[in-house]
């Protein structure tokens, strides 16, 4: 069954980048929904449901850390597996994101095979 | 910070983005000190804050020309002109790049956080520093032309602020 995503990030370019490189890895993809931060991302998972979540963290609006802590206190998303694909490398948003239930965590840049390493121990 | 060593922070930042994200191989043309941060006259500036224990702005610029190439490269597509989807991936390069260094100093500076990407575009730019805190300017061989990272990084209380006149066209990425 094919897997339904949602990317969450304020650079249309890496959101871009990043349904390309869904299409290179094995794993069956279905649709993939955007938002540029976490506020839309919030709203059109009322809509759309989805089976995973790429999200930044730096963004405008609700930042990705935000986004996560929203998600996972929601009875009907706390389950979706987010990673965090990001900029911000130090170790304190790193543990913070942890602790919120990030399934993983990668820094940018990244190329095709860190992320289906990632995905692949995440679902 | 002494010069060399945010030099070496640049390099490593930039070099990498550049391989991974967009498959380019740069290599340094030239590493100057600035007192005065003088941008392009022309082109694209995008800006990244950083605020923390130390704090000041890092800068990616380069012209139309290469700004369309970069993108290109970055998102497997041609761009004969500027457009918000080349704005867009030079400010997450420069995200990336400040990104990075910020990164890899916070063990010896502290803590520091990151602005969201700002991206000037237009003609007759004037990129000026507020103080007299050395900037350290690397410029890189990408292709055809030349992509230029300014970094000034300061403790807390000496950090200024860059300023921006006369753009035609912004936008934020």
């Amino acid at each position: 069954m094919a897997l339904d995503v949602m990317i969450v990030d304020d650079s249309a370019a890496i959101r871009k980048i990043l349904q390309r490189v869904l299409l290179q890895i094995d794993i069956p993809i279905g649709k993939v929904y955007e938002a540029g931060d976490g506020a839309q991302a919030m709203e059109q998972l009322k809509v759309n449901k989805v089976g995973l979540i790429l999200s930044d963290i730096n963004m405008p609006v609700m930042d990705g850390l935000q986004f996560l802590s929203e998600l996972k206190a929601a009875p009907d998303y706390k389950h979706v597996p987010v990673i965090m694909i990001t900029t911000e490398g130090a170790q304190a948003k790193v543990l913070e994101a942890v602790n919120l239930g990030a399934a993983g965590y990668l820094r940018k840049p990244f190329n095709a095979e860190q992320i289906k390493d990632k995905l692949a121990g995440v679902l | 910070m002494e010069p060399k060593k945010a030099a070496e922070q640049i390099v490593e930042a930039t070099t990498g983005v550049l391989s991974m994200m967009l498959g380019i191989e740069a290599s340094v043309r030239e590493t100057v000190l600035e007192t005065r941060a003088q941008g392009p006259s022309e082109g694209v500036v995008a800006l990244v804050g950083v605020a923390g224990a130390w704090a000041g702005t890092g800068t990616v610029s380069c012209s139309p020309k290469e700004a369309c190439w970069l993108a290109g490269q970055m998102l497997g597509a041609e761009f004969d002109e500027m457009n918000d989807e080349v704005l867009d991936a030079i400010g997450e390069i420069a995200n990336m790049v400040i990104g990075n260094i910020k990164t890899n100093l916070e063990d010896e500076l502290g803590p520091m956080a990151l602005s969201i990407p700002t991206v000037v575009s237009g003609e007759h730019l004037s990129t000026r520093s507020l103080s007299k805190q050395t900037w350290t300017v690397v410029k890189f061989d990408c292709g055809n032309g030349t992509m230029t990272v300014h970094v000034m990084l300061a403790p807390s209380q000496q950090a200024p602020a860059l300023t921006h006149r006369r753009p035609q066209e912004t936008a934020a990425a």
